[in-house]
């Protein structure tokens, strides 16, 4: 558990609710860390990551990132998704259609004057190794492309936390593994709490710093991977991770 | 060929969609995005000049705006001419008349924009005046295009509601489906044959128009 300075900067979110999806979530994620939420489908990965960027609103609870609060259903303050900096890759990947790569990374730099706008959204598009692929729509490029152009989009808004859902589900293998070894390379260059959802327990461990387990909707146990896999806290536990029994 | 009621035609199809526009998107995007419990029961009245027959719609317009009505009556005391039988009336009218036509149409068009592109808009920071300039519009422009091209077609050729509303003054109220109805009560049927052809001309146009962009719509799905 992270303490001190780091709080301020790190991401902290405990909420719940009973229906229609129910969920006691508690998270945190230090600047730099990178926490893996795993569990069965339908365990609430998805409905976390939303609380966090403000897409849903939960019955009750708070979540705090980089010193602001972003919601606290108890206070009344519920900021909207637009103005919480999060940088969210849908599993979808969810690229605006009418835009070109150069563009969709452009449309989340609204925070820049327009001459600083491309240069940013030029330079996060080398960033992740698409800088000729500029002008082509989402439908002319490959799965891992989009998944890229996804990548920079979410980071262009100079988030205070990324948020990743499922983003390597929908590529093939050896994608997959290339773009897992991005997300590595990205993570020496920048700072931020990471939290990526993942049904598949090996990307987990393989990526994360900490996992953080979920079943239908409730978060179960949260340590580092080789703890988790080694000692699960409960049968629930070993049950959602799928592991073997001892 | 009448071409004093082509004008009045052409002037009340204009209007109708230049005023109808920003109100059907409006209330079209309300309509595909928001959830609650009265929403069926609003796009049924919204439905309803689709199935009532134009003379029973043009009679509950002309109680509500003639002259014993409060609507009819504030008319009188502001403009001093009487709203029912005047080209207002049948503006009003045929705004009211065009609701289905041009909502349904830009309603499915926003629905069809995929949920997570509209969040991602979101969580990439557009505020909700950029999501409908950036996302909402260029994404669902076929169907407000569509919406639009009924909504001018329709007008040009709605005789029912024009007649009981505003009746047949001509430069006023005379449109050019009423002055082929008064062409043919004359024996007329050259005149009424050469407007006739007219409306089917444009009717013919305008709807191949939606079914293009119908077209362009399913080859982007």
């Amino acid at each position: 558990m992270w303490r001190g300075v780091t709080d301020a900067l790190g991401l902290e979110a405990r909420f719940s609710q009973s229906g229609p999806i129910p969920l006691a979530v508690e998270l945190t994620c230090a600047p730099g860390e990178l926490v893996a939420l795993v569990g069965p489908s339908g365990s609430g990965k998805t409905t976390a990551l939303r609380v966090i960027a403000g897409l849903t609103r939960p019955a009750q609870g708070y979540v705090r990132c980089a010193g602001a609060l972003w919601l606290d259903i108890s206070a009344g303050v519920d900021i909207p998704a637009h103005r919480r900096k999060v940088g969210f890759v849908f599993q979808s990947y969810a690229l605006f259609p009418h835009m070109s790569a150069l563009a969709n990374i452009e449309a989340a730099l609204s925070h820049l004057a327009g001459a600083a706008r491309a240069a940013r959204a030029h330079e996060l598009l080398e960033l992740v190794q698409l800088a000729d692929m500029a002008q082509r729509k989402p439908a002319a490029l490959s799965g891992g492309q989009q998944q890229r152009v996804a990548v920079a989009r979410a980071l262009a808004r100079d988030p205070a936390v990324l948020l990743l859902d499922e983003p390597f589900s929908a590529v093939d293998r050896r994608t997959r593994r290339f773009l897992q070894d991005e997300l590595q390379d990205l993570r020496a260059n920048i700072r931020m709490p990471i939290i990526l959802v993942t049904h598949d327990l090996t990307e987990a461990a393989a990526l994360a710093d900490r996992l953080c387990v979920l079943d239908k909707g409730e978060t179960l146990q949260t340590g580092a991977p080789r703890d988790v896999m080694a000692a699960p806290s409960s049968a629930r536990v070993r049950e959602a991770l799928d592991l073997p029994e001892v | 060929m009448d071409w004093q009621a082509l004008e009045v035609s052409l002037r009340l199809g204009a209007l109708t969609v230049l005023i109808l526009a920003p109100i059907a998107i409006a209330v079209a995007r309300w309509l595909a995005f928001r959830r609650f419990a009265a929403r069926p029961l609003i796009e049924a009245m919204l439905a309803l000049p689709l199935v009532l027959p134009p003379t029973v719609l043009g009679y509950y317009l002309l109680v509500a705006l003639g002259g014993n009505s409060p609507i009819g009556g504030g008319w009188r005391a502001l403009f001093g001419h009487s709203l029912v039988f005047s080209f207002e009336a049948l503006l009003i009218g045929s705004l009211i008349v065009n609701l289905p036509f041009a909502i349904q149409p830009m309603q499915r068009s926003f629905q069809a924009i995929p949920a997570d592109i509209r969040e991602a808009a979101m969580v990439s920071g557009f505020a909700p005046w950029r999501l409908l300039w950036r996302i909402d519009l260029p994404l669902a422009w076929p169907g407000i295009v569509t919406g639009l091209v009924l909504t001018f077609a329709h007008t040009l050729g709605e005789f029912g509601v024009v007649l009981m509303l505003g009746g047949s003054i001509p430069g006023q109220t005379r449109t050019i489906a009423v002055a082929i109805y008064d062409r043919v009560q004359a024996f007329d049927m050259g005149g009424a044959g050469a407007m006739a052809a007219l409306l089917l001309g444009l009717s013919l146009a305008a709807l191949a128009i939606v079914y293009s962009l119908s077209n362009r719509v399913a080859r982007r799905d």
